[in-house]
């Protein structure tokens, strides 16, 4: 028989709203082979994986599966065809066992029988070399036992092409090892499989074939064994791109935010911030890189005071003007102690409407968060956020019919608009913003930058955690790359590279990688 | 909506409505209501063959037919909304406060308990106030419980304090047993009736001029409160998130607890203002279901006071109406309830239609 | 305590347990869909009426009535009206998205307004408050099976006790064990439980959800629905009190669902422990008319412990699905 693709894609586009998503990308999967979807955040590679699964369904294009045509509707359709995502976010049931979780929604004949489903589990496990026990509960799990149930669950239902939604974002490196591991047993048994990544040494170590998108477009492919990082990361992120955002030089840099030794556990016992020392100077904007899950939500929230901290760490501050004065101490206080201590520290949160904003409230309503309390006695003083909400509306342009109309039912630039505009309005010595131009179009992102400049050169120290490593570049003074929850390195945004941010993004998986 | 066939796209889309005119809302609002009052009229018609307007006609003599009627509606109304007021902070936090029942019975206990123990000792504008204060205690205990293990240890509010309430309504049987009188009539009777110790007094000329004075106050501040006191702009914070409560330095806790304990207090008030204001007894039935039908208003006014006298009103003139008929044609009162469930039924379905549009796949496509 | 008190508290326990039973047992089918219905009250009302009032006119309507078509008709009739009772508060919050709570609350309004509106008026049409009476159709569910019934063990009647009650008694326990198979054994019920713990993963393996919830809600409803019938057929032997008892013992199959933390083989014991514990007073010595009413909070009580102690031992297996009460519908994009 001769060779066949497994999945041929033709000419897929996907658009979301004004937004496309995926531009006419053409791209083959053959048998056989572990392929590599090698992008930057909001490079397309999800959406377009997300098309061959059933989730999303393609505006335009073809999708071929072992050379016929299909449509795929539903992940139904997905699995009829032998297709089978294993998502970052788990889909699974948490007071199940691992094998109700596989069997579930199964459409077999015959009455429901655990024990041979777990049997057969167990065959599946032995085959590519697994460890699950299938009488185990999934909220017993470590997040990579989890995995294996998704992987399982994929397997049993027939599947032949698996699709791996950046599976080691999650994993230790011994994990992820093992997974590869498992991902070149499916390989020899002649299986297809898909792995998004954006971790250089990983598609080194594990994959055959390298796919590049960018920005939507399908670049190009090429054979592991013929390229190298440093041509991938040029792949990748492309010539370097011009934004023009205005950057003066830093203003008299001062030490406003001191953070040292500073490591944080999450509630299911993960470091998630491991060992940070750093200082934000005012007067300049200190970007933070890293691949998504670095630490750097947990690291902002830790300075907000919304962050169970170990001991040992300190967080010192000192306004604008109080240079001289004993710097504040911030590890041990709650946000409203801090506030109290008349620390001025502005934060943009990740999640917009669900920690920076009250959504079913308009913008009126939203300026009372931060001054709710200063009102005489029992009640609130509504004229001063109301003016500052008028003010933020005509400064920033939001566009909303009224200063009282839920910002919930704002485009998402307006809320952003709403919440940065808020949050400068405070005065702040210190400005923390996460993600603040995700999902914004252009011209928003640039207010936004120009915003977050003004602040620096009133002798604000910024910090500004973002994706895009172009905006980094031209926007941040310094930078600093976070790294599995460390610091891998801080360097001159003027003198360094894309690429020497890139290595420093995966700096210490690959030293681990390398060891072994 | 999850009938989706290979390769094409449902036939409806529900979409949210990014926005709605408001005379739009209260038109399907309205249409809601109209289009109910025509099935109740349906039902009326079927099981009784009587004209519906005829019916209705002697529904609205039942309720406002005569100066005591009116007064006797206007005094319910307002016990619904006293409850309501005290639900709707409640709500407003996403508690789930479903025993008002129970809040509402534990104030009347206490103050039927002291109206028997000091109506005849204590000067009654004294006794009032101590009957006042012990019921707001009360309820306020009551309301604390269920808060304080749900912002502690997360239990389930909703099914808490659903059991408080039978915990409070065999608490109440176990006080009627205990004052029973006259002995074997398994009530309590009428308290004080000879020298009314602990009665409201009459204003007016009217003896529920002072319930309608205190439950309108309560409203209107409950109202000021929400809208505009920094607690209330807490409540509204913790309601919408949880986080954001947080990344504003709001304790989560304290608000759970602090609103739970308002929201007790003033449905023993009700309790206080149910017995000593209107029936001067203590039976199970005090509260008489009416710290679910509250829900209800608190729920549809989106706890605003203003819409919560509307839907009490409209509630108690429906019950006073169907009793009226019910004696009127021979039927049986419960007649209200059924007409109460068929209009909060379509008023519950046109919420839908003001949150959501629906779309059918080829006008989608134009849209595009 | 004598052997024939004991006996007849214990045959209270069952009887009184039944009810609720069939209320609690049919709840947590709608529960472990993800539907918190508080209109279990008001479904058990539609369900009494309707089995009712269809004896009432098979009985009044036909000269010889035949106990087959007595059990079968008023059966069918109340698990029909309860189920539309379900359809109805489905359509709301499934279709319609309407609040959960709110939506149950008005059911239990509008079933024990219904109810006791027809419960009045046949009431009136038999000729006055409590005359009437559906005595074939009550028999017909009280007959006992003969025989076995009258064995004993000693002094203690061991046959009546075990045996001593209608069909509707093994009927309750029945669904009980059958629906505990059916939740854990059977594929179908492993998907339904996909559905109230996680939606979501529900969806995203193909379970189609809404179908799930509609399903389990309509046919909860029905079993919920059967506690109203076997209440007016056996526990008040098929007449109609216009009150507010099933009320009552609607919320207390409530409170058994928590109790049984969802399971419904907990129902059965703890649906005649509940019994137990309601009627204990009567036997208790000393107790005045007063202390009998805080024996009745037991069963309450009991509950509000079962809540609390689940809720601080965390044990995962113990708690509420986790969709309780939450609305589902797949986010467009």
């Amino acid at each position: 028989m001769e060779q066949v693709n497994a999945i041929e894609l033709i000419g897929i586009t996907k658009r979301f709203g004004p937004v496309v998503a995926n531009d006419n990308v053409s791209m083959v999967l053959k048998r056989g082979e572990i392929l590599s979807l090698l992008g930057e955040n909001g490079s397309g590679k999800t959406t377009l994986m997300n098309m061959l699964s059933g989730i999303y369904f393609p505006d335009e294009g073809e999708i071929h599966v072992k050379g016929q045509p299909v449509t795929i509707a539903s992940p139904k359709d997905a699995f009829a065809c032998g297709i089978g995502m294993i998502h970052q976010h788990f889909k699974l049931v948490d007071v199940f066992t691992a094998t109700e979780n596989v069997v579930l929604g199964l459409e077999e004949e015959g009455r429901l029988d655990l024990k041979a489903a777990a049997g057969k589990i167990r065959e599946i496990c032995d085959k590519y070399g697994f460890v699950i026990d299938p009488e185990k509960k999934v909220y017993d799990m470590s997040v990579s036992e989890k995995q294996t149930v998704e992987i399982i669950k994929v397997l049993y239902r027939g599947a032949d092409i698996l699709i791996l939604d950046e599976p080691t974002a999650v994993l230790t490196p011994q994990e992820t090892d093992r997974l590869f591991d498992v991902m070149r047993n499916m390989k020899a048994d002649g299986k297809a499989l898909i792995i998004i990544t954006h971790k250089l040494h990983e598609v080194m170590d594990v994959s055959d074939r390298v796919a590049v998108l960018r920005k939507g477009r399908y670049i190009g492919d090429v054979a592991t064994k013929d390229t190298t990082p440093q041509k991938l990361t040029d792949m990748m992120v492309g010539r370097t791109t011009t934004l023009n955002i205005n950057r003066p030089e830093p203003k008299d840099p001062t030490p406003r935010l001191e953070v040292k030794n500073l490591t944080i556990h999450d509630a299911m016992g993960v470091k998630r911030v491991d060992n940070v020392t750093f200082t934000a100077m005012g007067g300049e904007i200190l970007g933070i890189a890293g691949v998504a899950g670095s630490g750097q939500k947990e690291l902002l929230e830790a300075v907000a005071g919304l962050q169970i901290i170990d001991a040992g760490a300190s967080i010192e501050y000192r306004a604008i003007g109080d240079e001289e004065k004993e710097a504040v101490q911030l590890v041990g206080k709650t946000p409203r102690q801090i506030k109290e201590a008349g620390v001025a520290l502005a934060f943009v949160p990740e999640d917009r409407l669900g920690m920076g904003l009250v959504g079913s409230l308009g913008m009126t309503g939203n300026m009372l968060l931060r001054s709710y309390r200063r009102g005489h006695g029992l009640f609130t003083d509504r004229k001063q956020p109301e003016e500052l909400a008028e003010h933020i509306k005509e400064e920033l342009e939001v566009v909303t019919p009224n200063t009282s109309y839920p910002v919930r039912r704002l485009s998402g630039g307006n809320v952003q608009k709403v919440l940065v505009g808020r949050e400068i309005a405070q005065d702040p010595s210190v400005l923390m913003t996460a993600y603040a131009v995700r999902g914004l179009d252009i011209n928003t992102s640039y207010t936004i930058y120009n915003l977050l400049t003004e602040e620096k050169m009133k002798g604000v120290a910024v910090i500004y955690v973002g994706e895009d490593l172009d905006v980094l570049l031209e926007l941040s003074d310094r930078i600093m790359v976070l790294c599995g929850g460390q610091v891998s390195g801080i360097v001159d945004a003027r003198t360094t590279t894309k690429e020497e941010i890139g290595l420093l993004m995966t700096k210490f998986n690959k030293e681990v990688a390398q060891d072994e | 909506m999850s009938n989706l066939k290979q390769g094409h796209e449902p036939l409806l889309r529900i979409v949210k409505r990014s926005s709605i005119h408001r005379p739009t809302a209260y038109a399907i609002r309205v249409a809601a209501v109209l289009l109910s009052l025509l099935v109740s009229g349906l039902f009326i018609f079927a099981v009784t063959k009587l004209n519906p307007v005829e019916v209705y006609k002697a529904m609205f003599a039942g309720a406002f037919g005569t100066a005591r009627r009116s007064w006797v509606t206007i005094r319910d109304a307002m016990m619904l909304l006293c409850i309501g007021v005290g639900l709707a902070p409640a709500f407003k936090m996403r508690f789930w406060n479903v025993g008002a029942e129970g809040q509402v019975l534990i104030g009347g206990i206490v103050t039927a308990g002291l109206m028997r123990a000091l109506g005849n000792t204590l000067p009654t504008p004294v006794l009032l106030a101590l009957m006042a204060a012990v019921s707001l205690a009360a309820g306020c205990v009551w309301g604390i419980i269920p808060a304080a293990f749900k912002a502690y240890w997360h239990t389930n509010e909703t099914l808490f304090t659903l059991m408080m309430n039978y915990v409070a309504i065999q608490l109440t049987s176990y006080c009627v047993a205990l004052w029973e009188n006259p002995k074997g009539s398994n009530s309590v009777g009428v308290i004080n009736q000879a020298t009314k110790g602990g009665w409201f007094p009459e204003l007016f000329g009217q003896a529920y001029s002072l319930n309608v004075i205190l439950v309108l106050a309560l409203a209107i501040g409950m109202y000021l409160y929400l809208s505009f006191s920094k607690h209330g702009y807490e409540i509204t914070v913790v309601g919408d998130s949880e986080n954001t409560a947080r990344y504003a330095g709001i304790s989560v806790k304290k608000v759970t607890i602090r609103t739970m304990a308002l929201s007790g207090a003033i449905c023993g008030l009700a309790g206080f203002i149910a017995v000593s204001g209107a029936s001067h007894t203590i039976s199970t039935s005090t509260a008489g279901g009416r710290g679910f039908t509250a829900i209800i208003v608190a729920w549809l006014a989106q706890f605003n006071s203003f819409i919560m006298i509307l839907i009490s009103f409209l509630l108690v003139f429906l019950q006073k109406g169907a009793i009226q008929i019910a004696s009127q044609f021979n039927l049986n009162d419960y007649a209200s309830d059924v007409i109460t469930g068929i209009i909060l039924f379509f008023i519950l379905g046109s919420e839908f239609f003001i949150n959501y549009r629906i779309i059918l796949r080829r006008k989608e496509h134009e849209h595009k | 305590m004598s052997v024939a008190q004991f006996v007849q508290l214990f045959q209270s326990a069952i009887v009184f347990g039944t009810v609720i039973m069939f209320g609690a047992v049919g709840e947590i089918l709608t529960e472990k869909s993800g539907n918190l219905n508080l209109g279990v009250p008001g479904i058990m009302y539609l369900g009494g009426i309707a089995g009712l009032a269809t004896a009432f006119f098979y009985e009044s309507g036909t000269a010889n009535p035949n106990p087959v078509l007595c059990v079968l008709l008023p059966f069918a009739a109340a698990f029909a009206a309860a189920a539309l009772g379900g359809l109805l508060y489905s359509f709301l919050t499934i279709t319609l998205r309407a609040n959960q709570n709110v939506t149950g609350l008005t059911l239990t309004i509008f079933g024990n307004g219904l109810a006791n509106f027809f419960g009045g008026s046949l009431n009136g049409m038999a000729g006055g408050v409590g005359q009437i009476s559906v005595t074939a159709t009550s028999a017909a569910y009280r007959t006992t099976i003969p025989g076995l019934s009258a064995f004993s063990v000693g002094k203690i009647p061991v046959g009546n006790l075990i045996f001593g009650y209608g069909f509707m008694v093994y009927l309750a326990i029945a669904i009980s064990v059958a629906l505990s198979f059916f939740l854990n054994r059977s594929r179908k019920g492993l998907n339904l439980r996909a559905v109230g713990e996680n939606p979501g993963t529900a969806d995203a393996a193909g379970i189609n959800v809404i179908r799930n919830k509609y399903l389990a809600t309509c046919i909860g409803a029905g079993i919920s629905g059967l506690g109203g019938l076997y209440y007016t057929m056996d526990y008040i032997k098929g007449t109609w009190t216009t009150d507010s008892t099933i009320e009552a013992l609607g919320w207390l199959a409530v409170a058994l669902v928590i109790f049984a933390t969802w399971k419904p083989v907990n129902a059965v014991w703890g649906a005649y422990l509940f019994g137990l514990l309601y009627w204990m007073f009567l036997y208790i010595p000393g107790l005045t008319r007063s202390s009998m009413e805080l024996f009745k909070m037991l069963p309450y009580l009991v509950t509000i412990a079962v809540l609390i102690f689940t809720a601080l031992r965390k044990k995962r297996e113990n708690q509420p699905p986790a969709g309780l009460g939450l609305p589902y519908f797949r986010e467009e994009r």
